[in-house]
């Protein structure tokens, strides 16, 4: 194994019973110190992988080491080298903050003394000191996030999985989230494998992406490369009057393919770049088309997921049959 | 047993306890509960001690023993009930990505129920003495019967894990409840078996377990130092124990599978 602190895994699949391959043969490699993002809809398989990345869940066939450990037969090894907040921040509502940094570091077998040192590290790193003393119970969805992290290092893992850690949490505290994240990358050389169902999340924080739908990796790289693989902008064009719609269609049309637009708006990928935005603007203006807005799109990662497996990102979750309970295996 | 083994009991024990004293719905309810049904029993069924044969001359000190095995009953859904929501919450995940052993989970998670077992039988006791019940074997009676009710604590919360260890479910936990309390009303809890006039009624209680649990803490307060009765009640206590723990470790291990 050369990754030392790193993530590899070769055709890695997870069959629940009735057959249902929930992952389906994923191959990737994350480098120590690297944030991965693992980007899919509910359903894709994100949870499965991690459990499995975790030894929380055997793999039914395939390979995968974690810090140069294998997840199938060295799962003790592999404990004590990654951390992980799991989905839904699972805290014990009636334990204090404190109380879980001497439970989890407990039972990682710190002595009491580093116990309380790295608990106040911690709880300062995370914005609840203040709150440290204080049942969990009440505490809100960003609080209980910030804590969950924060037990996931209180062995100072080399790993650290963390499944959807934003979702339900406010801007704000999605915000303070990525901005700890980053750090812990970045300061602390952690490596991260992040599974997220939010685009904006991935772009910010990952620095390679693997977009993963129904099982299967589609398409991995950095955001950039891979919106880049995508290529052309989009413009997008709102009639000023509904009924010039065709017609805008049309004008359009000559421009390049369509392209996923808000409702009532019309919209292409510019076969030519940026660089005909003018000419859209006069053949527009050339045949009287009035317009109430008029926008271009850089490609985002929802367009690479629409390209690679054409659905959109937003809503794909419904249409997928739901993550199989995980329990049920 | 390793010292790390202990030490992870320790560590869950501690939290066990903490959770059941931070929980006075738990509490009050396995306390409140039997002491109300023996209130009602003990002067709804007094004119049973005029029966011929009655071994004791209060209903109160017949009664008393039944409030140690319904607050048996309590510790068997608590452990249960906090084990499944262990489970339903993702908690248990979380132990389970560290070194924890799955026994010092059981063994950890039982001791909540023992504190609260443990408890209760104080105020059963005490509340029982203020009503005026004579414990013939005096303190040393009082002693033996909270480490027999402590048992019997202890052996039902196992059958709370055992279920919530197999169904992760504490909807599935609380339906143990009504099942349980069947059993204790088809044993020697309300009537002596030597006066069951019914048949099949004194053959369900003669075979069940429960009766001798029972008979076996009732001996230490109304008949004195009876080594038969209270031989039989620590037997069915550890057998019950010791097949409950048995069966809860190994749907334990089995819940808590990893690699």
């Amino acid at each position: 194994m050369s990754c030392d602190n790193g993530i590899r895994a070769e055709g890695l699949v997870r069959q629940f019973k009735g057959g249902i391959r929930a992952v389906d043969g994923i191959d990737l490699e994350v480098s120590p110190g690297e944030i991965y993002g693992f980007l899919g809809p509910n359903g894709a398989g994100k949870s499965t992988t991690v459990h499995m990345l975790t030894t929380l869940l055997p793999p039914t066939a395939g390979r995968a080491t974690v810090a140069g450990f294998d997840v199938a037969t060295e799962g003790p090894e592999v404990r004590k080298r990654i951390g992980a907040a799991l989905q839904e921040a699972a805290l014990d509502t009636y334990l204090t903050g404190r109380e879980h940094f001497d439970l989890q570091g407990g039972l990682h077998g710190l002595p009491r003394a580093e116990r309380r040192l790295r608990a106040e590290e911690l709880l300062a790193r995370v914005g609840l000191t203040e709150a440290a003393d204080r049942k969990v119970g009440g505490y809100s969805g960003g609080m209980k996030r910030r804590l969950d992290l924060a037990l996931a290092l209180v062995h100072r893992p080399a790993t650290l999985f963390l499944d959807e850690p934003t979702t339900g949490l406010d801007p704000q505290s999605r915000t303070a989230l990525w901005e700890e994240v980053g750090r812990l990358a970045s300061e602390d050389g952690v490596t991260v494998f992040l599974t997220t169902q939010y685009l904006e999340e991935a772009d910010v924080l990952a620095d390679r992406i693997a977009i993963i739908d129904r099982g299967r990796i589609a398409a991995e790289g950095t955001p950039a490369d891979l919106k880049a693989e995508i290529g052309r902008p989009s413009v997008e064009v709102v009639p000023a009057d509904p009924g010039q719609a065709d017609g805008i269609r049309d004008a359009l049309s000559r421009f390049g393919d369509p392209a996923a637009a808000s409702p009532k708006a019309v919209a292409v990928r510019l076969d030519g770049g940026v660089d005909e935005l003018a000419a859209v603007v006069r053949a527009l203006d050339g045949e009287n088309l009035l317009y109430a807005d008029l926008r271009v799109h850089a490609p985002s990662l929802d367009d690479v997921f629409l390209a690679k497996t054409g659905r959109s990102l937003e809503g794909a979750g419904a249409a997928v049959e739901a993550e199989p309970e995980l329990a049920a295996t | 047993m390793s010292a790390e083994t202990r030490r992870e009991i320790g560590i869950i024990a501690g939290r066990s306890v903490r959770r059941t004293l931070r929980q006075p719905a738990l509490i009050v309810p396995s306390i409140v509960f039997p002491l109300i049904l023996l209130a009602v029993s003990s002067s709804g069924l007094a004119a049973a001690t005029q029966l011929p044969g009655f071994p004791a001359d209060s209903y109160l000190d017949f009664a008393l023993t039944v409030s140690f095995v319904q607050g048996a009953l309590f510790a068997a859904i608590t452990a249960g009930s906090e084990l499944a929501t262990d489970i339903e919450s993702g908690f248990l995940d979380r132990l389970q990505l560290t070194p924890l052993r799955p026994i010092a989970v059981l063994i950890g998670q039982l001791a909540g129920a023992a504190v609260l077992s443990l408890g209760a039988s104080v105020v059963y006791v005490g509340v029982g003495v203020v009503a005026g019940a004579n414990i013939k074997t005096g303190l040393g009676g009082v002693a033996v019967l909270l480490l027999l009710s402590l048992l019997v604590g202890i052996a039902y919360a196992g059958l709370g894990t055992v279920m919530a260890a197999r169904t992760g479910n504490s909807q599935a936990v609380q339906g143990l409840f009504p099942l349980l309390f069947v059993t204790l009303f088809m044993s020697s809890a309300n009537i002596p078996r030597s006066l069951m006039s019914v048949d099949w009624f004194k053959t369900i209680a003669t075979y069940n377990p429960v009766s001798y649990l029972v008979e076996g803490m009732r001996s230490l307060i109304i008949t004195g130092w009876d080594a038969t009765a209270l031989g039989k009640g620590f037997a069915f206590a550890l057998v019950i124990g010791a097949l409950s723990f048995l069966a809860a470790s190994r749907s334990l291990r089995t819940r808590m599978e990893r690699t």
